[in-house]
């Protein structure tokens, strides 16, 4: 293929056509029983069936993806899916890929031509789906930690609770490279974000010239920002200040980035679904450790810790919050060994709900 | 292309089960150039922990305020290869379902103009294409485009919609969410395309409680399945699952957190009544029960990450809505919800944020909507609360 003159890019442009409508992309037996289905059963870690009510099936075999494709690895996964799923195939909202196929004949060897390609299945049922993450190093401006390395560190450590192993309910992990979040974290049954501990240095000549003063200030969210007339720029009180980078988005002159205290903390018990108790926010478990690429080690085994345990102690079906909450959060921090550190008490904005206020707990 | 930079530290993250994202980009990199500097790039943020990307800069194509992320590496003359290496969202289609011959379309495209590295698929739902010039970008618009694909939301405007597998796959949809995100991701183009927002507005669709696409988490508008009737029970299937080592009390009895379910042993029944519909047996039986009678949604507003002033959860304000293709009523009623946050927001404030700082009183009558019970965990704790004069009036 050549690349379309300028003139030749005009003339076949469309704008405003939105997604190409999803029918045209349902495997057959799923636009045949399209809102028809009955039941579902999981038949292995990375297979599932779904049954219709005209009695039809659809087998699912879920495979794990680094979220980071080729194009490359994307064409074989079409090969694929083109000899065994009669040229379909879908991705989850977590970065797996899914293959299906309506003939149980074709599931053995689908799962063995996916294996023979190394692609790992897995990630159905109580147990780790894959990592939802953001861009890191890989990507983005505002990073202070590398996502994708990071995470497949922890998947390494973690792997068998992705293709075998069972944990009392689903657990969904996320990282975040910095408190931008984009990804669910703050929601998460476990995840790892990544946080600044030093006050941005601020180039003055700069933000003279790039920023607009009152936006800056403004943009914060402690007041922690105020004018300096003298250098025609701003300044910032240390002691307000804790380091969310909302200025630096806002006007980048103002570097949050510190590479040598930059790091990443954990925070645990979210959910989204509101199975049994509503919805979470994920509550800060560990404030920080240090940035070691390539591996992470420490981040890695503290994660890994914090899983074990849960594995350990929690009742079928609990997840990771729901667990803390019946157990209180005093015996978590003992269970898992975690040293409580005053970054635990809530000075930002919600102390009022956080603190406790009864007489009643465990030592 | 041959090997460009060595990588000690990077292919350290080569070794063990899970797949490795190194090993992507280095299979890109024997066709691109882009992705070999990629690499040597990551290679140093490895060895420094620092990343060397500038912030955005205005890129886009001809028409469009969004969709294209503008991408700049800090060293371009150490890796000029990612000097631009901008991202493409493309709209992705409901549901995440492909054929093959379309994705080895996009494929080929991007191999064509681009660093023949992606994300499939972003955290907002598109399909994300990492890395290509400037001047690449027209036609890769016009290629993709005229091949029916359109480009997703940036910036602050309306975010690509996105929705659970649903009908399609699931047996506990109570609405179509693949629909319902196809048809209102079509209403809204303009809203998606020409940045015209405060700042972004997310919305989210899920066929019921178990909230697959975390609406409740990251929407601003959230729109989530439910029904109004009772919970079918086929005590057959009860029979099946207690012989298939199911502890039916203690797995599903004593887990309803509002204690309606009772089971003697080999009949279960349940008090439909006072059901909260949380969708906890109904995913543990799922050959077993079934919601029945009539279908809606409920529509929660404003959850988002901590950026600015901390997380927040999305609240309800339609405990139940019915919804019917072409979904007028539903699309017209988010409609008004942006108008009002449109009107007074700050830039940079979501719509949870706004609601917090006007009063949800302001919000609800604003987009008609009364207030009632199922909006509250509890009333409020205070004493002091606004009386309007048509209140006084009652
Ligand atoms: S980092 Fe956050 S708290 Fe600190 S000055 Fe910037 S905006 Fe304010
Ligand atoms: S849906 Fe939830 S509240 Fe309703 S009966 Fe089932 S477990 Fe109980």
């Amino acid at each position: 293929m050549a690349w379309l003159t300028e003139e030749e890019a005009k003339k076949t442009r469309k704008t405003d056509i939105g997604p190409p409508h999803y029918e045209q992309f349902l495997p057959p037996v799923i636009k045949k029983n399209y809102g028809n289905w009955k039941y579902h059963e999981r038949l292995d870690a990375g297979t599932m069936v779904h049954v219709s009510n005209t009695g039809d099936k659809v087998f699912t075999v879920r495979v794990a993806s680094p979220r980071i494709l080729s194009t490359e690895t994307i064409r074989e996964m079409l090969d694929i899916a083109d000899k065994h799923c009669d040229g379909y195939i879908r991705f989850t909202s977590r970065n797996n890929v899914e293959f299906m196929t309506p003939d149980e004949k074709k599931v053995e060897p689908l799962k063995k031509d996916l294996k023979a390609k190394g692609f790992v299945i897995g990630g159905i049922g109580p147990r780790l789906s894959n990592i939802v993450h953001t861009q890191g190093w890989v990507h983005c401006h505002g990073a202070c930690t590398d996502a994708s390395g990071l995470v497949k560190a922890m998947m390494d450590e973690l792997f068998p609770y992705f293709v075998e192993k069972e944990l009392p309910a689903k657990t969904r992990l996320a990282l975040a490279c910095c408190v931008n979040m984009c990804g669910a974290v703050h929601c998460s049954d476990l995840a790892v974000v990544a946080v600044h501990r030093k006050v941005p240095a601020i180039d003055h000549e700069k933000l003279k010239n790039m920023c607009e003063i009152p936006t800056t200030i403004a943009s914060c969210p402690t007041r922690a920002i105020s004018p300096d007339p003298a250098k025609k720029s701003v300044k910032i009180n240390d002691e307000k200040c804790m380091y969310c980078g909302n200025c630096f988005t806002v006007c980048p002159p103002i570097n949050i980035h510190n590479p040598e205290e930059d790091g990443v903390a954990i925070v645990v018990g979210g959910k989204i679904g509101s199975l049994r108790t509503g919805p979470k926010f994920s509550k800060l478990a560990i404030p920080f450790f240090y940035n070691e690429p390539p591996r992470w080690p420490k981040v890695v085994a503290a994660v890994k810790n914090i899983i074990d345990v849960y594995a350990k102690n929690a009742r079928k079906h609990e997840r990771i919050g729901e667990w803390i909450e019946r157990i209180g959060w005093e015996r978590f921090f003992k269970l898992t060994g975690i040293e409580f550190t005053y970054q635990h008490l809530d000075d930002f904005t919600f102390m009022r709900d956080t603190m406790r206020t009864s007489a009643a707990f465990k030592w | 292309m041959a090997k460009k930079y060595d990588t000690p530290l990077l292919d350290e993250l080569e070794k063990g089960p899970w797949p490795s994202f190194v090993t992507e980009i280095k299979k890109a990199g024997k066709k691109s150039e882009m992705a070999n500097d990629e690499l040597g790039q990551l290679e140093k943020s490895y060895r420094t922990k620092r990343g060397y990307w500038k912030h955005g800069g205005i890129v886009g194509v001809l028409g469009y305020g969004g969709g294209i992320i503008g991408r700049y590496s800090s060293l371009p003359d150490e890796f000029p290869g990612v000097a631009h290496f901008h991202t493409v969202r493309i709209n992705q289609p409901s549901g995440w379902f492909y054929s093959t011959k379309a994705l080895r379309e996009i494929v080929d495209i991007w191999d064509k103009y681009g660093s023949g590295l992606t994300n499939v698929h972003g955290s907002t739902g598109d399909l994300v294409l990492l890395g290509t010039r400037t001047e690449a970008l027209e036609p890769i618009f016009a290629e993709y485009s005229s091949r029916g694909w359109d480009l997703g939301g940036s910036g602050s405007a309306m975010r690509t919609p996105s929705c659970c597998i649903g009908p399609a796959r699931c047996e506990w949809a109570n609405i179509d969410t693949m629909e319902i995100c196809y048809q209102m991701t079509q209403r809204f183009q303009d809203e998606l395309h020409r940045p015209a927002f405060p700042y972004k507005f997310k919305i989210k669709v899920s066929g019921c409680a178990v909230d697959c696409v975390a609406a409740i988490a990251r929407a601003d508008c959230s729109i989530i399945g439910t029904w109004k009737g009772k919970i079918a029970v086929d005590q057959d299937a009860v029979k099946w699952y207690a012989k298939n080592r199911m502890d039916i009390n203690k797995e599903i009895v004593d887990m309803c957190p509002t204690s309606c379910i009772s089971y003697d042993g080999t009949k279960m029944t349940i008090n439909d009544d006072e059901c909260s519909r949380c969708m906890h047996c109904i995913s543990k039986m799922t050959k077993a029960l079934k919601p029945t009678g009539e279908k809606g949604v409920s529509i929660l507003v404003g959850s988002k990450a901590p950026i600015v002033v901390g997380s927040l959860l999305s609240w309800v304000i339609v405990p139940f809505m019915k919804v019917q293709p072409p979904y007028d009523d539903l699309y017209g009623f988010i409609g008004k919800i942006i108008e009002w946050w449109d009107e007074n927001a700050k830039p940079r404030e979501r719509l949870g944020e706004v609601i917090e700082m006007k009063g949800m009183r302001s919000f609800l009558e604003h987009i008609g909507v009364p207030a009632q019970p199922q909006q509250v965990k509890e009333p409020r704790k205070d004493p002091f609360f606004f009386w309007k004069e048509e209140d006084l009036k009652r």
